[in-house]
């Protein structure tokens, strides 16, 4: 089965777990005054968890007859292997990492390991143009953020204070 | 009026309004590019600056130019990184970026300028004639229109539903719509499907999941294939130049979508999110067959009617604001905010008590657009030049600015591990070619929908609304049609054939 059908399958089970919590959970808890209403807050999800039950199966089951100017994909799966792949996973890592120490270590240092981290990753090695850009640029958005425009931004690590 | 025009420009030609415009634009232009910073947060921060300077006309003047250089703005950020920071910049993105990738910043940039001028200019002439009567007619308007109005919007998601897509683009039009029931609704007030889990009690921030449908797959992809990023580095990308050609089929398209732009912008409510997506389906379900095909891929009427749309919308908004006291958007809520800080009450009594607010605010709207293109047009070639910068720096600035939109929106770092968990989904789902934009669709207009359709349905007591009311019967009618159109042409022209 094609990578599309397994994906309409998953959002099939998304749907029915969806559908089961508005038709069989949302409507005890009504308080009565709502259920003389027409519409109730299960009313939408209801409609449209059937809707997308039925569209997720005619992709899951492949009723709908496939494009036929099939043009060479963005990013041809079979061979997964020729692309950066690591560049990518890392980078995602370094996201993941960057959104748990933004609070932690603060945005000047959490942002400039990030972005030198990043370029590092893609390749860069011309350490005295990335660390002066970096640093240019991190200061440059924690002043306009922070100070200009009023949005907090905790500039250095928590036990340094705000 | 016509004293009121001279009244209008004697006070918005003095050299300190003249410099309070350029600057806000200038202002504008730059922190709107900035994912998260949309114009009625920019406002927002600028109205100590507007209320200190003391007289409400430059204030005004200033305010205006904030805001056209932030509609600006977040184009931009749409059409060079995929990174739309604000719902009416999304569509947008549909063709703007795949122009981008085809080498062509320079001139989408430009098409997006002066379509987003004209929109402007053309919104504020309908305003200053038709103000008065307009708004009384955008009371008429109730929530069961406004729902058709919804339906009408969504009718775009047909750019996207391509031979043998129409399946996934309606699922992801329904997982849209199924996403933005998630939170705690206006209209219900208790949280559904949330899990228990707090952070889901808002529902999900529309920035974090637009970077992450969009932005954040592009820059993976960007990422995994650096031969995708070769188009950028062509010499045509300052290249600013419209054909003729080029000109002659985008002006129909800029003018219809200034008056449709205009008059949704009116409606209280409805906003330059529902003008900009309602500008981009009936243009592209009106276009002849090849270049219905070209929608969604680069098209630079694609580009032009929701630019032009979006920022007539935000002229139409005034109307009801200036004549009524009612404001029809975030934004305008924000400047009736202001403006009451400045001892001005806006009103029926507004243009009769205080003709120099109104008139310069109007003057001010041509002088704000005019600027804007004066001063962004030279800048567009430096600006475009932002995607020759090497990816190595280039792709890891793009997923900080993504970060940083969700950020912002939401002031909260769970946000961020959302958007990483949706882009990654995103990513696959573009591997599987599942169109992405039906899904933001379905979700920017899914509670509009919801809210618009329950009010309806409580009103008239159930589904009877759609019968007794002729103005929602008309626009159901009209999103019928709009779907229907270029399948009947589409059989016409086989049977020509």
């Amino acid at each position: 089965m094609a990578l599309d059908r397994w994906i309409a399958l998953f959002i099939l089970m998304i749907c029915l777990i969806y559908g089961y919590a508005a038709f069989f959970t949302m409507d005890g808890a009504l308080p009565p005054f709502m259920q003389r209403n027409p519409v109730w807050p299960s009313t939408f999800p209801k409609v449209l968890s059937v809707l997308a039950v039925l569209i997720a199966l005619t992709v899951v089951l492949g009723l709908e007859k496939p494009p036929s100017d099939d043009k060479e994909p963005d990013i041809d799966l079979s061979r997964l292997g020729d692309y950066k792949l690591g560049q990518a996973i890392i980078l995602l890592g370094l996201m993941v990492a960057y959104a748990l120490s933004l609070s932690t270590a603060g945005f000047i240092i959490s942002t400039s390991v990030f972005l030198l981290a990043g370029s590092l990753t893609l390749g860069e090695r011309r350490w005295h143009i990335m660390v002066p850009v970096t640093l240019i640029a991190v200061v440059g958005i924690w002043y306009l953020v922070q100070q200009v425009l009023g949005i907090f931004l905790r500039p250095w690590p928590f036990f340094l204070g705000n | 009026m016509l004293e009121g025009i001279l009244l209008g420009l004697s006070t918005a030609f003095t050299p300190v309004n003249i410099l309070m415009v350029i600057g806000g634009c200038l202002i504008g232009t730059f922190i709107g590019m900035l994912p998260g910073l949309g114009p009625m947060s920019i406002i927002a921060i600028m109205i100590p600056v507007a209320i200190s300077i003391g007289d409400p006309s430059a204030a005004l003047i200033l305010l205006a130019g904030v805001y056209y250089g932030a509609i600006f703005g977040g184009s931009t950020s749409s059409i060079l990184i995929n990174a739309p920071g604000v719902a009416s910049t999304v569509a947008s993105s549909f063709d703007g970026y795949p122009l981008a990738r085809q080498g062509k910043a320079g001139k989408a940039l430009t098409v997006a300028a002066i379509a987003s001028f004209s929109g402007g200019t053309i919104g504020a002439i309908l305003l200053m004639i038709f103000a008065p009567a307009l708004a009384s007619v955008a009371l008429l308007f109730h929530s069961a229109e406004y729902f058709a109005l919804m339906v009408v919007g969504l009718s775009a998601i047909a750019a996207f539903a391509g031979s043998g897509q129409v399946g996934k683009a309606l699922l992801m039009t329904l997982l849209g719509l199924i996403m933005s029931t998630i939170g705690e609704g206006a209209l219900f007030n208790a949280p559904r499907f949330t899990m228990g889990i707090m952070d889901l009690q808002s529902g999900f921030g529309f920035i974090t999941l637009a970077m992450a449908m969009f932005a954040l797959p592009e820059a993976l992809f960007l990422v995994l294939d650096p031969k995708r990023s070769n188009s950028d580095t062509g010499g045509q990308i300052k290249d600013l130049r419209i054909t003729r050609q080029e000109a002659r089929s985008i002006a129909p398209v800029i003018g219809r979508q200034s008056i449709q732009g205009f008059l949704i912008g009116v409606l209280p409510g409805a906003g330059a999110t529902i003008a900009s997506f309602l500008g981009y389906a009936v243009e592209r379900n009106i276009a002849p067959k090849h270049e219905q095909e070209q929608f969604g891929k680069g098209s630079l009427k694609g580009l032009a009617a929701p630019e032009s749309a979006n920022n007539a919308a935000c002229t139409g908004s005034f109307v009801p604001l200036l004549t009524l006291g009612i404001p029809g958007s975030g934004t305008t809520a924000i400047l009736l905010g202001a403006l009451i800080a400045l001892n001005v009450t806006p009103g029926p009594r507004l243009m009769i008590d205080e003709p120099q607010v109104f008139w310069s605010v109007i003057i001010s709207m041509y002088l704000g657009n005019l600027v804007l293109l004066i001063l962004n047009l030279p800048l567009i070639p430096y600006i475009a030049k932002i995607l020759a910068v090497p990816r190595s720096f280039l792709i890891p600035f793009i997923l900080f600015f993504t970060l940083m939109g969700a950020y912002i929106g939401q002031n909260n770092s769970t946000e961020l591990l959302i958007l990483v968990g949706f882009g990654v989904c995103a990513t696959v789902l573009r591997f599987a070619k599942y169109p992405l934009p039906p899904l933001l669709i379905g979700f920017i207009l899914g509670q509009m929908l919801e809210d618009n359709f329950s009010r309806s349905m409580q009103l008239a007591g159930g589904i009877g609304f759609i019968l007794e009311r002729p103005m929602t019967m008309g626009l159901l009618a009209f999103a019928v049609v709009l779907v229907l159109l270029p399948v009947y042409r589409a059989r016409v022209a086989r049977r020509r054939a």
